[in-house]
């Protein structure tokens, strides 16, 4: 069961705003049907001043997702456009006392709808979040949504991510994609990957090699129980030993081909691994 | 507020008979059956008479039960056990619509090498055994599927499933914590080598379930330890709960046949009154084979941790196949195996019923139920479209 605060709970069971508005001055629609949750907004806009006269929605979607429409049009009614924009998703989810942090993804919908209709009056197309490349294909987030709500909401881990835009949180394939677009945003060091070389040296090839064994391989086979020796490097016919509950497990074939096809990524060379 | 309780496939209250069963073992009895003085080692006999109840329960015989920690707990023993009798063999085969306890531990024994099916399963969720024949091999080691779903209710061919693997030799468990006391079922005539069960699903406390493994299968222990359970499972007996386990199983025994009746009754009237009074609402699982205190319906454009949130105000307890409460961002993997359209699994909500529920219960779920779908609908986009429609 969630967390709801008090006031989640007053803006889910008594949500402020809803409905539509007719003719009204601009639309935001963001989410969708499948998702899970979906926001459409209406806005009424005084030509004469710019500010918002009326804000009304309408949302499918959990409490969370309701309570945080109800809240945005709460926090945007009688502000100018530009006045409205400053409303973060942490505002919305302040306004609302806060939110579970699995339940932030709904608070960024509300964040979304209000610039999907300002989009909508200022004649933009509605569909900017498009453009972006898609990231994760199971809730349709694209790289550009994950890169701007991790430096709004200073987000440094895929959980966070995942928390905030849903993306990640279907099959998962996605983790390591939005893992290095965060490295990417807070210039974390990619733990160094050795630098494919043309001519290496026997003696530089022993090296790499026992390095990519020693902090590749080695941690995963030990987390198993397994181990792993170096034995000899011929050429690119590598040999190695498994040991601990890696000598005569059924899988070792299995093992030898996954530590054959790192090797090969990562120096660029046609290895070859045979067991002792 | 009164609460009514209408999610009892989660977990049910104690029956009051178990609970003044059980109790005194939790105040001045309680002592270690395995100990040598009278004070402890009668327990002993209390815990054989359990067994002997859980056994009457299911046509089993006594010394075919093991007691464990949950239902969970038998599945894995039944896996692990199954696998370990058959070293040599490396497949699997399990339903896509199992509970995690089977479906995760099947996970699990792919990453060590295994290889599993995961058997598919029809719109009406139920399981085809053309569909198991088709994917056995001479390197299956067990066939692992539930006697009846959870989510849907639907209620699996067990009898024909066993027959087939019973011919050719294959080791077959089956994960019965929702059918157990629910549905009537008879070991000796139902051909599984394996079967688990799970206390609280049967007015017994949580904390306690059990696994029948049949006479003559190979067996081998999932916890190690001592000597307890003739060494099939190690660790101190939970001896209140195990003692009302048996009571538990001897109180469903008794009632089973008049209680199948009585749900059913009481299952249909809010089914068909939810399905009357509520539009593009529909049931999920096959009305022909299905538990019979189960209904799992789905209400278009409506999203279930909304309707399940609202009921909660008036003390309705259900639950959801909506991605908001799984606790993962995925909806149900029992309805999405069915085929089931996001958009209606969104909206899934079960109600499950037991010997407690009454009619007065089932007409204020009647009465409350459509002004929240109504209003829910009145707030949603989709709704609203289809309303003006």
């Amino acid at each position: 069961m969630w967390e709801y605060t008090d006031k989640v709970k007053e803006h889910f069971l008594h949500p402020k705003n809803i409905g539509e508005i007719e003719n009204p001055d601009a639309v935001g629609e963001v989410g969708s049907i499948v998702c899970g949750d979906a926001l459409k907004l209406y806005l009424k806009v005084d030509e004469e001043t710019g500010k918002i006269i009326d804000a009304k929605f309408q949302t499918f979607g959990c409490a969370s997702a309701i309570a945080s429409s109800s809240a945005l049009t709460e926090l945007i009614k009688g502000k100018t456009f530009d006045e409205a924009l400053k409303v973060t998703n942490q505002d919305i989810a302040e306004f609302l006392g806060g939110l579970p942090k699995e339940k932030m993804h709904c608070s960024v919908m509300g964040r979304e709808a209000l610039e999907a209709a300002i989009a909508n009056y200022r004649g933009q197309p509605p569909e900017v979040k498009e453009e972006g490349r898609l990231v994760c294909k199971c809730f349709d987030v694209t790289e550009e949504k994950i890169r701007k709500v991790a430096i709004e909401n200073h987000l440094t881990t895929v959980d966070e991510i995942t928390d905030y835009t849903k993306a990640g949180g279907g099959c998962g394939e996605c983790k390591v994609e939005i893992e290095a677009i965060l490295r990417d945003i807070w210039s974390l060091k990619k733990p160094e990957k050795p630098v494919v070389s043309k001519k290496l040296t026997n003696l530089q090839k022993i090296a790499l090699m026992q390095e990519i064994i020693e902090t590749e391989i080695r941690p995963g086979l030990q987390a198993d129980g397994g181990d792993i020796e170096l034995i000899d490097i011929d050429g690119n016919r590598v040999v190695v030993a498994l040991r601990g509950m890696c000598s005569g497990c059924l899988m070792a074939d299995v093992t030898i081909k996954g530590i054959q096809d790192k090797l090969r990524e990562m120096t660029g060379e046609e290895i070859t691994v045979e067991a002792q | 507020m009164k609460t009514i309780y209408f999610d009892n496939n989660a977990t049910t209250p104690i029956a009051p008979e178990v609970l003044d069963e059980m109790l005194p073992y939790l105040r001045e009895l309680y002592g270690n059956p395995s100990s040598m003085h009278t004070f402890g080692g009668q327990l002993h006999r209390k815990i054989e008479e359990a067994r002997s109840r859980v056994a009457g329960l299911l046509g089993a015989e006594p010394e075919e039960i093991i007691f464990t920690s949950c239902g969970t707990e038998s599945d894995n023993t039944a896996l692990m056990s199954a696998v370990e009798s058959v070293p040599h063999k490396k497949h699997i085969i399990t339903s896509r619509v199992e509970h995690p306890a089977v479906l995760n531990f099947c996970k699990y024994l792919a990453r060590k090498g295994y290889r599993v099916t995961y058997l598919p399963v029809s719109k009406q969720g139920q399981l085809n055994g053309d569909e198991l024949v088709k994917v056995l091999d001479e390197d299956t080691a067990v066939v692992s599927l539930m006697y009846a779903n959870n989510e849907s209710g639907v209620v699996f061919p067990v009898a024909e499933l066993g027959e087939m693997l019973k011919e050719r030799g294959i080791l077959f468990h089956t994960d019965a914590v929702q059918a157990v006391g629910k549905i009537p079922i008879d070991l000796k005539k139902l051909p599984v080598d394996m079967l688990s069960l799970s206390g609280h699903k049967l007015h017994a406390p949580k904390g306690v379930g059990a696994l029948y493994v049949r006479k003559g299968a190979r067996f081998h222990p999932y916890i190690i330890g001592g000597h307890q359970e003739h060494g099939r499972r190690a660790g101190t007996e939970n001896v209140a709960s195990i003692i009302a386990l048996g009571k538990a199983c001897e109180l469903a025994g008794d009632k089973l046949s008049k209680e199948v009746i009585y749900l059913k009754g009481l299952r249909d009237k809010l089914e068909n009154a939810l399905l009357k009074s509520c539009p593009d609402a529909r049931i999920n699982g096959d009305v022909n084979s299905r538990l019979p205190n189960t209904t799992n319906i789905s209400f278009e454009y409506v999203e279930g941790e909304a309707i399940l949130l609202r009921l909660n105000e008036f003390g309705i307890c259900a639950s959801s196949g909506s991605a908001c409460t799984s606790g993962s961002l995925e909806p149900s993997h029992v309805l999405r195996a069915m085929g089931v359209p996001a958009t209606l699994i969104h909206g899934s909500i079960r109600f499950s019923l037991s010997r407690y529920n009454t009619e007065a219960e089932v007409d204020k779920v009647i009465e409350i139920m459509p002004p929240v779908i109504k209003e829910l609908r009145q707030l949603s986009p989709f709704g609203r479209e289809r309303i003006k429609k």
